[in-house]
C-alpha cells in the first residue's frame, strides 16, 4: 500500500510538473482535438496522393490543409508573440496590413513587371514601414496597442485598394503560384516550408541576439529595464517592425494562392487567429515571458480546430461562433482566478489522500 | 475641550501578512486645528489614513466622530465621506476634462436630473467664499495644479466635511502656490474644519500646524503642541533617537584619507533634474564611501538619480575622473562605469518573472550589446559565482527572482551591478525591508569594495547605518543640499541638527 501510494504521488507530481509547463496547454489542446477526430471519424486522417491541375504530384487531405493554412498563422504568431511580450498588447491591423503587402506585390509584378523577388522585397519594406507606424504610436506616443493598430485596421484595406487603383491585377506567371501551392515534384505544400524557414530564422535570431531577453524584460518591468540601460520604446518599436516583416511573408503566400487579391476579404480576421495562437500557446497577453514554440504549436491548433469545424459542415459564417466557445473556454481556464481555484481543489484532494 | 474633538481614533491595530503596520495608535483631532501627521517610511501614516478613510479595514480599535455616541465603522471611502471625512491626495483625483463645477458635484446627489445653472451658481459661490481663483465653467485642466488641488478641497468642504485629510498636497506646487494653499487651510481652520496634514517638508509643518503627531514603526511616538517641539526634537522623534542618548555617543567615526593628486571619480556641478531638486555640487573619490542623508522626500534619491541619468537632467555637468561626460540616460552612466541600485526594489529593481540568472546578468549583457548574448554556460558561470559570493539563497539560478525573499532579491540586484565592475556604485536604500543579518553583510561588503578602490554612495534612512559606512555625509532638506559633514562632525546629534536646520 505504502509503495503504491508513493507511486501515485510521484505520478501526480510528475503530472503537476507537466501541467505547469507552458507548452502543455497547446499540446494538450492538440491531443484533445486529435482524439476527438479519431473517435468521430478516423477518415479525418486519410491522406491521398494525387496530381494537381499543373500536373505535379500532391498529397491532399485534412492534415495537409492544416499544414498548409496553419503555416500562415504560424508565421504571424512569431511576430505577434514578440509584440505581445514587449508591449503587453496586440496588433489587430495584421489582416489589413497583409492586404497592403499583397497589393504592393501585385503593383510591382503586374504594374511594373519586376521579378517576384523585387516585388516581395518592396512589400517587406512597405509592411515594415506600417509596422513602424504602429510601433511609433505604441512605443513613442504610448497609445494602447489595440487602439493604435485600430487605425491601420480601419484604413489598411482602403490603402491596399488605392495602391492598385482598385483594380484586381492577375499574375500570369504559373511559377508564382508555387509559393502558395506546390513546387513541382514536392508533394508537401510550399507554405509549410516557408513557415519552417521563418521559424528557424526566428529561433536563430533568439539564439544569437538578445531579442528574447530584452523584449521579456521590457514587457515585465519597463522602469527597471530602463535603469538597466535598455530603451523600452525602441524595443517595442522593433517588435512591431518584425511583425511587419512576418506580414509581408504571409502576404506573399496569400497572393500566390489566388495569383490575385480581393482587398476586402484577403486575410480577413486573421489577426484574431494569430492573437488566439499566442494565447493558446500559454503566453500572457499582458506581456512578459513568452515561449515561441508554444505559440507556433498554438497556430497549428487553431487551424486544426477550423478544419475540424469545416469537416463537420459548419457554415463558414457560423465558424467564428464555434471558435468563440473554444476561446472562452481557454481564456477562462487560463485566468489566474480559475487557476488558483483549481490548484486549491487539487490541494484539498491531496490533503484528503494524506489523511 | 472634549466637545471640541471631531475625531478620535483609539488603539488602532492593523496587520498585513508579515508586517504589523499599526500597533495601538491613538489619534485625536479637534475642531479648527491643523494637525501634522509625521513619520518616516513605514511609520504607518498612510495606513492610518487608509484605515480612517475606509480603504483598509482595521483589525482592532475604535473610531469616534463628533455627533455620534457610538464608535463608527467605516467600510469604504464613500462611507467616510458620508461621515464627514474627506481626503485630497497628492495626485489630483479629479477629471481634468470636466469643468470646475462638474468636478465639484460629480457623483453627488442621486437625481438623474441636473440643473446646470444652479450647479454652476452654487459652485461660483463656494469658490468665491474660499477665494479660489477659478471660474465654475472653466475646464479643470486649464487651471494650475494648485487651483486644481483647491478645487478638490472645495469639493470636500462643500460636502460638509468635518475632517479634511491633505496627503502631501504641496509636493508638486511652487512656493507661491503653497502660500495660497496655506491661506485656504487657515480659512478652513477658522470655519472649524479639522485638518490632518501629511507632508515631508518641515518648514511647512512649522508654518501652518498647531499640533504634531509622530508615528514610528507603526507605533505612536507622541502628540505634541507645535511650540513644545522644536525641529531638532521632531527629527529625533521621527528617526527614533532620543537626543540625550546621542550626546553621550562614542566618538567613533570613519575617515577617508585623500591622497594628493587623486581626482574625484565622479564630480558634479550645478546638477539638477526635472524632479525639483535645487542644483547641487557633489564629488566622490576612489575608495571613498559617502552618503546622502535627510528625511524622506528631502531629495536624496533624486540627487543620485540625476547622476545616473534616471530622471531627465535639466542642467549641470558631470565629470568622470576629471573629464566632462554627458549622461542623459542610464546607459550613458553605465558606460561610464556607474552602477545604481534603486530605492524601490520591486518597481525599479527586479524584473520579477525573469530568473535569478537573467536578473544578475542583465546589466552586463546590455552593456555588452544586442548582438553578443552570453552563452548559457557563461551566464550560469556568472550567476553561480555571485550566488556563492553573496550567499544568495535560491533554489537554483533558474528560479524566478520574485519568489525570493526581499533580502535575497536585493543581493541579486547588488550582484547585477558588481558584475559590471563599476568604478562608482550608488546604493539607494539597499538595506530597506531586509533582515538584520543581510543588512550587516551588505554594510561589510560596501566597506570591502571601497577598500578595493570603488567609490560608493550609500543612502539609508537609518542614521546608524550611515555612520557605520560613510566617511562623509551630504545633508539634504526640502530638496536642497544644506550641509556636508565629515570627521568629528559625524555624530547623530550633529546630523539631526543639520537636517532640522538648527534650533529655530
Amino acid at each position: 500500500m505504502q509503495t503504491k501510494k508513493s507511486n501515485y504521488t510521484s505520478i501526480s507530481e510528475m503530472l503537476g510538473k507537466l501541467v505547469k509547463q507552458q507548452i502543455f496547454i497547446p499540446v494538450a489542446a492538440l491531443l484533445l482535438l486529435a482524439i476527438f477526430n479519431l473517435i468521430a471519424d478516423p477518415g479525418f486522417y486519410k491522406i491521398s496522393y494525387g496530381v494537381n491541375s499543373a500536373g505535379s504530384p500532391v498529397l491532399s487531405g485534412y492534415l495537409m490543409t492544416i499544414l498548409d493554412y496553419g503555416s500562415e498563422l504560424a508565421i504571424l504568431a512569431v511576430g505577434m508573440t514578440l509584440v505581445t511580450a514587449s508591449s503587453g498588447g496586440q496588433d489587430i491591423s495584421v489582416g489589413a496590413a497583409i492586404a497592403i503587402a499583397g497589393s504592393v506585390m501585385l503593383k510591382f509584378i503586374c504594374g511594373m513587371n519586376t521579378p517576384v523577388i523585387i516585388a516581395f522585397l518592396a512589400a517587406c519594406v512597405v509592411s515594415m514601414f506600417f509596422g513602424a507606424f504602429n510601433g511609433v504610436l505604441v512605443a513613442h506616443f504610448k497609445i494602447q496597442p489595440m487602439v493604435a493598430t485600430l487605425i491601420l485596421y480601419t484604413a489598411g484595406r482602403s490603402i491596399a485598394a488605392w495602391i492598385n487603383n482598385n483594380e484586381l491585377p492577375i499574375v500570369s506567371d504559373p511559377k508564382f503560384a508555387y509559393l502558395g501551392g506546390f513546387i513541382p515534384g514536392i508533394p508537401i505544400p510550399t507554405p509549410f516550408f516557408i513557415a519552417a524557414a521563418v521559424v528557424i530564422i526566428s529561433l536563430l535570431v533568439l539564439r544569437f541576439t538578445n531579442l528574447g531577453l530584452y523584449t521579456q524584460a521590457v514587457g515585465i518591468n519597463e522602469s527597471s529595464s530602463r535603469l538597466n540601460g535598455l530603451n523600452p520604446a525602441f524595443i517595442k518599436f522593433i517588435t512591431f517592425v518584425i511583425l511587419g516583416l512576418c506580414v509581408a511573408v504571409v502576404g506573399l503566400i496569400k497572393v500566390s494562392r489566388l495569383s490575385t487579391i480581393n482587398y476586402s476579404v484577403i486575410a480577413k480576421d486573421i489577426e484574431m487567429d494569430a492573437i488566439l495562437a499566442v494565447a493558446l500557446g500559454g503566453n500572457a497577453l499582458g506581456g512578459g515571458k513568452f515561449n515561441l514554440a508554444a505559440s507556433i504549436i498554438g497556430a497549428y491548433v487553431i487551424q486544426f480546430l477550423t478544419t475540424t469545424l469545416y469537416k463537420f459542415n459548419v457554415q463558414s459564417d457560423a465558424l467564428p461562433a464555434y471558435k468563440a466557445v473554444v476561446v472562452i473556454f481557454l481564456v477562462v481556464i487560463s485566468a489566474p482566478v480559475v487557476r488558483d481555484y483549481i490548484s486549491s481543489i487539487g490541494k484539498k484532494i491531496s490533503h484528503k489522500e494524506v489523511a | 475641550m472634549k466637545d471640541k474633538v471631531v475625531l478620535e481614533m483609539k488603539n488602532i491595530h492593523k496587520s498585513f501578512p508579515g508586517v504589523r503596520a499599526l500597533q495601538g495608535v491613538d489619534f485625536t483631532l479637534c475642531e479648527g486645528e491643523i494637525h501634522a501627521l509625521m513619520g518616516e517610511n513605514g511609520a504607518g501614516k498612510s495606513t492610518l489614513i487608509k484605515v480612517l478613510t475606509g480603504v483598509y479595514g482595521k483589525d482592532e480599535g475604535q473610531i469616534f466622530i463628533k455627533g455620534k455616541e457610538e464608535a463608527v465603522s467605516i467600510k469604504s471611502p464613500e462611507e467616510a465621506q458620508k461621515a464627514g471625512i474627506s481626503t485630497v491626495y497628492q495626485e489630483i483625483t479629479l477629471c481634468p476634462n470636466l469643468t470646475v463645477a462638474e468636478n465639484m458635484y460629480i457623483g453627488r446627489g442621486s437625481s438623474v436630473y441636473q440643473n446646470w445653472k444652479k450647479m454652476n451658481g452654487a459652485a461660483t459661490k463656494i469658490l468665491q467664499s474660499l477665494d479660489i481663483q477659478a471660474d465654475a465653467t472653466q475646464e479643470l485642466a486649464s487651471c494650475s495644479l494648485a487651483v486644481q488641488q483647491m478645487v478638490a478641497i472645495a469639493r470636500a468642504v462643500d460636502m460638509d466635511c468635518k475632517v479634511l485629510i491633505l496627503d502631501e498636497p504641496t509636493s508638486s506646487l511652487d512656493e507661491q502656490e503653497v502660500e495660497k494653499l496655506f491661506k485656504l487651510m487657515r480659512d478652513l481652520k477658522a470655519r472649524g474644519v479639522g485638518i490632518i496634514f501629511v507632508t515631508h517638508f518641515l518648514d511647512q509643518v512649522y508654518e501652518v500646524c498647531d499640533k504634531i503627531t509622530v508615528l514610528r514603526d507603526g507605533k505612536l511616538v507622541g502628540e505634541y503642541e507645535i511650540a513644545d517641539l522644536p525641529r531638532v526634537k521632531l527629527v529625533s522623534k521621527m528617526l527614533g533617537k532620543e537626543l540625550h542618548e546621542t550626546t553621550g555617543e562614542k566618538k567613533e567615526h570613519l575617515t577617508y584619507e585623500k591622497k594628493s593628486g587623486v581626482v574625484p571619480v565622479i564630480e558634479t556641478e550645478n546638477l539638477h533634474s526635472n524632479t525639483g531638486i535645487k542644483p547641487f555640487d557633489f564629488n566622490i573619490y576612489p575608495g571613498e564611501v559617502n552618503g546622502f542623508t535627510g528625511l524622506l522626500g528631502s531629495g536624496r534619491s533624486e540627487c543620485v538619480r540625476a547622476i545616473f541619468g534616471a530622471d531627465s537632467v535639466l542642467g549641470g555637468t558631470v565629470k568622470k575622473n576629471g573629464k566632462v561626460v554627458k549622461i542623459s540616460k542610464p546607459m550613458d552612466a553605465m558606460k561610464n562605469g556607474i552602477g545604481y541600485l534603486p530605492e524601490d526594489r520591486k518597481v525599479d529593481g527586479i524584473i520579477g518573472d525573469l530568473s535569478v540568472r537573467e536578473n544578475i546578468i542583465i546589466a552586463l549583457q546590455v552593456l555588452r550589446g544586442f548582438f553578443r548574448p552570453f552563452t548559457k554556460a557563461e551566464a550560469n558561470k556568472f550567476a553561480d559565482e555571485y550566488i556563492k559570493l553573496l550567499g544568495i539563497k535560491t533554489a537554483s539560478a533558474n528560479t524566478p527572482i520574485k519568489s525570493l525573499s526581499g533580502g535575497n532579491q536585493q543581493k541579486c540586484i547588488l550582484a547585477r551591478w558588481l558584475l559590471t565592475h563599476p568604478d562608482y556604485l550608488i546604493l539607494d536604500e539597499p538595506t530597506r525591508g531586509i533582515d538584520i543579518g543581510t543588512k550587516t553583510e551588505i554594510q561589510k561588503l560596501v566597506l570591502k569594495l571601497a577598500s578595493e578602490g570603488m567609490g560608493i554612495t550609500f543612502i539609508s534612512s537609518e542614521i546608524d547605518e550611515m555612520l557605520g559606512t560613510c566617511s562623509r555625509l551630504i545633508v539634504m532638506r526640502d530638496l536642497n543640499v544644506v550641509g556636508e559633514l565629515s570627521g568629528e562632525e559625524l555624530s547623530q546629534s550633529m546630523i539631526m541638527n543639520t537636517i532640522a536646520g538648527g534650533e529655530k
